[in-house]
């Protein structure tokens, strides 16, 4: 076997860019065969787009690549599955209306008829093979979360590949889950199989992988064995600069009750329950952290109380105060303009910045006024006083753009969600209700929104904040409510509970946990 | 009483036949997630395409002394109102798929287009064959309705289901086809999977733009052929200016109501054809014959708000439908 | 370089986004792809046996030659472009309503209802105003009717609207068979307006001319500097984001669709009171469809709506004369209009994508 065959993969000065925006710059990259390498590097930072040129949907624009000793070029996905490389998308990639093993079969070469009868039995055996559990018959649009996830993976090795990518696959997953799926890759590890694993979370790196590589800003910085560094190393690597990953969670004494939730039940589209009686109290000065695995009620949560999603029972009650006057008011049922003419200042971040927060195809001026353009007096919008708070905004985040004039649409990830934030704490809420804010940021801007969050919190403000990653969570929160299926299984101090015990809250409600102590 | 019945049946299956067609084309370019409003546009195409095509194939034998032979004028017809539905769909499809426009007003274009190129060459065809457009009594022999033996002398089902033109049978096993094609056919799973998510389609390794394509261009053809029983059939071989008028916008509201399967879609184009011709057949006094022409319309429009007040994920537009999709976009 | 390397095998044209394009560039693009199209049509003249250039140049003629095809061309411009920007009204909140033909119809009728019933009771200026209410509730409604089936079920529009349109034909058809019949006629046909019920003329074409011109103003500042503009505007861009900044999107839907319908009807009248005097089939003759043409190549701007709609009255108008002239259908127009717009909206493409040869840098290409 000659020397280059030791390696599944080489990637050799491999560059892409997207318009003027270079996503990876002069790239290499190896996986030795059987190794579990992970791909260290922030968001923003070009581990997908790189993944994605060996998946076969991105074409470098210089530079080659090796597989198996080899040098290929991967024009499309298909070429990618003949050479045995296999990638399972951060964003699953799954065809809602089809069954499991349909999408698992799509875009295969075969006969000209699809025997579904066979393809679900082939599809169970596999299935069984590496022990997961699922019925190849349902469809996907049932399934969830961690089903869908393994329909992926099953994707990939019914395919037949020896190489897997795995992008982010634990951000969606609960620390159990995470520990189920790290088996899995061990066992295929032993397989044979060659396995890059993209992340940012450094515990995960130090716990399943043989190597580390890591990508900054476009570029590779380099590679180091697990077994030989420390996160602080890791970090540094990463970030570019030795940096403290200790979130600040300021002392500040708790303030009045300002919101009170008390058995807020609602439907989804299916007449499903998506909240089942949830009650809470959000307090000034103070951040509740809001953890579940997605789709456990949060978004049907947040939308309620901002008047955009109709309940079926409960009550939302706000208590604050509008120009020094108090105002107590039962907010459920009210819209979104009913709110703000009560003189209720509520600000919501949602997690659909672009889709929701603001208009991507119009500029800075008219998105900062979309909550305040009724404000002014007579039939003409005001567009004077906008333009002045979208540059002092600009000056005071230090966001990137153009200017006022350019639609937000085209600034990045990091600087939108600064315009969308910034927005919402100028009208100086006193509820401040923000939906996975950092979620594609890199690190410096979710810092800064961490410090945004922690100055409104020092304000006084009640900040209700919904998260998906558990460290995170546990470091800036005053309190951590955690949401399974719809329910509140319980509201924890996480200075108390270990990340362990919220990861099975988040996939038990607290009666079933006592069920089953009964039953046991 | 029974009669009626029966002659308001075949006239259905008769005015439901270029629906249905049209509807099965646009069903085909949906399920790739292209959302083509120029139906009516191809249907006037195929319209004018298949007559002239049947029209100059019977001059060209006479002027060479032989006499036009019935089903070869009919292939005819049918090849050059395929290949007219397919190059108006290939105008769609080239400039949503590839030049990414917008697939609502590209459709819209295509239909004004596609009405001006049939009234134009309609017109223009007419004024050099000196005065009007219109084959000869072989073409519309074969056009007209067939004696199937043994089976169009069965009592009662004979007159009720074999003896239509050709065209009707055409259409029945082109759904056939097609509701094979979605359900068991490997490469119809992977054209659903085109329609519904494009990203996970490429992912699969499926070309989208080859399926995209090919999908908008056959279904363009389908509706083409669908114009062409408009004019070989319903004015019986002869240009009508206007002829298609409206026919292709019922056919895109069939889609609908059919839910997007070709199966339902022959029962729904059949009870469209029904209220399209039934002032012909049920008379209520009072009701003046105009009113009756606002059936189909009407009866669309109450189907369109009942379906919309329902919600449901697998009989419902593939997802899709009507936005373009690019794999480099960042 | 290596042969065997990545670069030789590199798709032959890739597309990259542009960052940004300068406006006369843009434009640049925009008028290669309009004398393109003008040489397709020309093409298709050609292949007809006819030389373009003396067709086009007979167009021109045929629309601006003498002061009488001048006000034919203008009388056509009017009714385009009042429907274009009432089309633009709902296209701007990207609610499709190809409905125009049904709202100009039964904006007619309901002028006509005045107009030919009540021309003995009331002077000329309260009967013209009364026309134009009527007209104007009439469209407004009939815009109204699919804009609360889409607020409340979401309910297609694009087929309702059209529906809509062959709904209003067949009443018109109805109308003129039966109740409106014309005295004395043996054709099924509506009778003409009474002379003195007429619109009045402003330099040879009915006042409607002015009501145009004023409209392009108002409808500009509309869009651009009101409110409702705003909301417009935002419902257009993400109704989700519309509902998360407290807009009422039903009520803009209606609220839109109902200035849109009354627009639309406010045409049925003038072609009603100040161009045919009587109500037919043709009275709305495809306005409503190629009025869209006229909008989406305005990109919804007032202003360039104006220089468009003149400009398709040109070609229409042109058409009839080259159909006199050269024995060329009339229909001619709409293929030209097609193809025109084939063109534009192929264009766009070329001012958001660039295109790079293999082996190219972006930077040089």
């Amino acid at each position: 076997m000659s020397e280059a065959a030791d390696y599944a993969v080489k990637m050799h000065h491999v560059t892409k860019t997207f318009g003027k925006v270079v996503a990876n710059k002069d790239v290499n990259l190896e996986l030795k065969n059987g190794e579990i390498l992970a791909l260290l590097g922030e968001n923003g930072s070009g581990k997908t787009t790189l993944m994605n040129m060996l998946s076969g949907i991105y074409f470098p624009d210089h530079g080659e690549i090796y597989v198996k000793g080899k040098e290929v070029t991967i024009r499309s996905p298909k070429d990618s599955f003949a050479l045995g490389i296999g990638m399972i998308h951060q964003h699953f990639k799954l065809v809602d209306v089809l069954t499991a093993a349909e999408n698992i079969v799509l875009g295969l070469k075969g006969k000209a008829t699809v025997n579904r009868k066979e393809v679900n039995r082939q599809v169970a055996l596999l299935a069984e093979k590496y022990g997961f559990e699922m019925d190849p018959a349902k469809k996907i649009y049932n399934m969830s979360v961690s089903e869908k996830q393994t329909v992926e993976i099953l994707k990939v090795l019914y395919k037949g590949a020896d190489i897997l990518i795995l992008d982010e696959p634990t951000a969606v997953l609960t620390p159990q889950e995470t520990d189920r799926l790290f088996a899995v890759l061990r066992n295929m590890k032993k397989d044979g199989k060659s396995i890059i694993i993209i992340t940012h979370k450094l515990n995960e790196v130090m716990a399943i992988s043989d190597r580390v590589a890591i990508l900054r800003k476009g570029e590779y910085i380099g590679s180091v064995i697990t077994a030989e560094t420390n996160q602080a190393q890791l970090t540094e690597m990463m970030v570019g600069r030795p940096i403290s990953l200790e979130i600040e969670r300021p002392a500040v004494e708790r303030g009045e009750k300002r919101l009170q939730v008390i058995d807020l039940t609602c439907l989804n589209g299916d007449g499903v329950k998506a909240l089942d009686n949830v009650s809470f109290d959000a307090y000034g000065g103070e951040i509740l952290g809001v953890a579940g695995i997605a789709g456990s009620g949060q978004k049907e949560l947040c939308e309620i109380i901002a008047g955009l999603y109709p309940s079926i029972g409960g009550s939302v009650l706000y208590s604050g105060s509008h120009d020094g006057v108090p105002v107590k008011e039962r907010i459920l049922g009210l819209k979104p303009d009913e709110i703000v003419k009560k003189g209720i200042s509520m600000a919501f971040v949602p997690e659909d910045r672009l889709g929701m927060g603001l208009v991507a195809g119009m500029d800075m001026t008219d998105n900062v006024m979309l909550r305040s353009y009724k404000s002014s007096k007579g039939i003409f919008v005001d567009r004077k006083t906008p333009r002045e708070l979208a540059e002092k905004l600009i000056n005071d985040l230090e966001i990137v753009t153009p200017g006022v004039d350019t639609p937000v649409g085209r600034l990045s990830g990091g600087n939108v969600q600064k315009v969308l934030l910034g927005r919402e704490i100028a009208c100086e809420p006193s509820v401040l209700i923000v939906a996975y804010p950092v979620r594609g940021l890199d690190i410096n801007s979710s810092y800064r929104i961490y410090d945004l969050l922690n100055e409104q919190k020092k304000k006084g403000v009640a900040v209700i904040f919904i998260g998906e990653d558990l460290d995170v969570l546990m470091q800036l929160s005053d309190r951590i409510m955690v949401m399974c299926g719809g329910k509140v299984s319980g509201i924890v101090d996480p200075r108390e509970v270990t990340k362990e015990e919220i990861g099975l809250m988040m996939i038990h409600t607290g009666d079933e946990m006592k069920n089953e102590e009964v039953t046991a | 009483m029974l009669n009626t019945l029966s002659g308001l049946f075949t006239a259905a299956v008769l005015a439901g036949t270029p629906l249905l067609l049209g509807a099965l084309g646009e069903i085909l370019t949906e399920k790739s997630g292209n959302l083509n409003l120029g139906v009516e546009g191809m249907m006037f195409m195929g319209a004018i395409t298949g007559l002239a095509g049947s029209y100059y194939y019977e001059q060209a034998v006479i002027q060479a002394g032989g006499t036009p032979n019935g089903p070869a004028s009919a292939l005819v017809a049918l090849f050059t109102s395929f290949i007219a539905g397919s190059l108006g769909a290939l105008i769609y499809g080239f400039l949503t798929i590839t030049l990414r426009a917008n697939q609502n007003v590209t459709g819209l274009t295509l239909t004004i287009f596609g009405t001006g190129f049939g009234n134009f060459f309609g017109e223009y065809i007419g004024q050099q064959a000196g005065g009007y457009v219109a084959v000869s009594d072989v073409t519309k022999g074969v056009f007209s309705k067939m004696n199937i033996p043994v089976l169009s002398d069965i009592p009662v089902i004979g007159s009720l289901l074999f003896r239509y033109n050709w065209l009707v049978y055409f259409a029945v096993v082109v759904a056939i086809i097609m509701a094979w094609f979605f359900n068991r056919s490997r490469v119809g799973l992977n054209l659903r999977a085109v329609g519904e998510n494009p990203a996970t389609a490429d992912a699969a390794g499926i070309n989208i733009t080859l399926y995209k394509y090919l999908a908008t261009v056959i279904g363009g053809g389908i509706c083409g052929i669908g114009g062409m029983y408009m004019s070989m059939v319903t004015t019986s071989g002869v240009w009508v200016h206007d002829c298609v008028s409206g026919y292709g916008w019922l056919a895109v509201a069939l889609v609908i109501f059919a839910t997007w399967s070709p199966a339902r879609a022959m029962a729904v184009a059949l009870v469209f054809g029904g209220l399209t011709i039934m002032r012909m057949y049920i008379n209520i006094p009072g009701l003046p014959a105009q009113i009756y022409d606002m059936l189909p319309y009407v009866a669309t429009i109450i189907v369109l708000v009942v379906t919309s007040m329902r919600e449901s994920k697998e009989h419902a537009q593939p997802k899709s439908c009507g936005l373009n999709y690019f794999r480099e976009e960042r | 370089m290596s042969s065997h390397g990545t670069q030789a095998k590199e798709p032959l044209i890739r597309m990259v986004k542009r960052d940004t394009i300068s406006q006369n560039k843009a434009w640049g693009i925009r008028a290669a792809a309009f004398v393109l199209s003008l040489v397709t049509g020309g093409i298709v003249i050609l292949m007809l046996g006819h030389n373009p250039f003396s067709v086009y140049a007979s167009m021109v003629k045929g629309a601006w030659g003498s002061r009488t095809v001048i006000y034919e061309t203008v009388k056509l411009a009017v009714p385009l472009l009042i429907t274009a920007i009432g089309i633009s009204f709902a296209f701007k909140m990207k609610f499709w309503n190809i409905g125009a033909e049904g709202q100009i119809l039964v904006g007619a009728v309901a002028a006509g209802a005045f107009g030919l019933f009540t021309a003995h009771i009331f002077p000329k200026l309260p009967l013209v105003i009364l026309m134009i209410l009527a007209s104007i509730v009439a469209g407004g409604l009939y815009g109204l009717l699919p804009a609360v089936c889409k607020a409340k079920w979401g309910t297609n529009e694009t087929l309702f609207t059209l529906m809509l349109n062959y709904i209003a034909l067949a009443f018109i058809k109805y109308l003129m068979n039966g109740p409106w019949k014309a005295e004395g006629s043996s054709f099924p046909k509506i009778g003409m307006l009474v002379p003195g019920a007429r619109l009045t003329k402003v330099l040879g074409v009915h006042w409607g001319w002015i009501l145009a011109l004023i409209l392009v103003v108002v409808a500009y500042i509309y869009f651009n500097k009101t409110k409702q503009g705003y909301e417009i505007a935002v419902v257009g861009e993400s109704t989700n984001t519309a509902r998360y900044a407290g807009i009422n999107v039903g009520r803009v839907f209606r609220r839109t669709m109902f200035i849109s319908g009354a627009l639309c009807g406010l045409v049925g009248m003038l072609q009603f009171a100040g161009a045919d005097y009587t109500i037919t089939e043709g009275t709305a003759g495809g306005v409503g469809f190629t009025a869209i043409t006229v909008a989406w190549l305005a990109k919804m701007n007032p202003f360039g709506m104006l220089v468009v709609s003149v400009f398709i009255a040109m070609l229409e108008r042109g058409a009839n004369a080259i159909q006199t002239q050269f024995k060329i259908p009339a229909s001619a127009s709409d293929l030209l209009i097609g193809i025109i717009l084939f063109f534009m909206l192929g264009c766009e493409f070329f001012i958001s994508y660039k295109l790079i040869g293999r082996g190219k840098e972006e930077h040089d290409a």
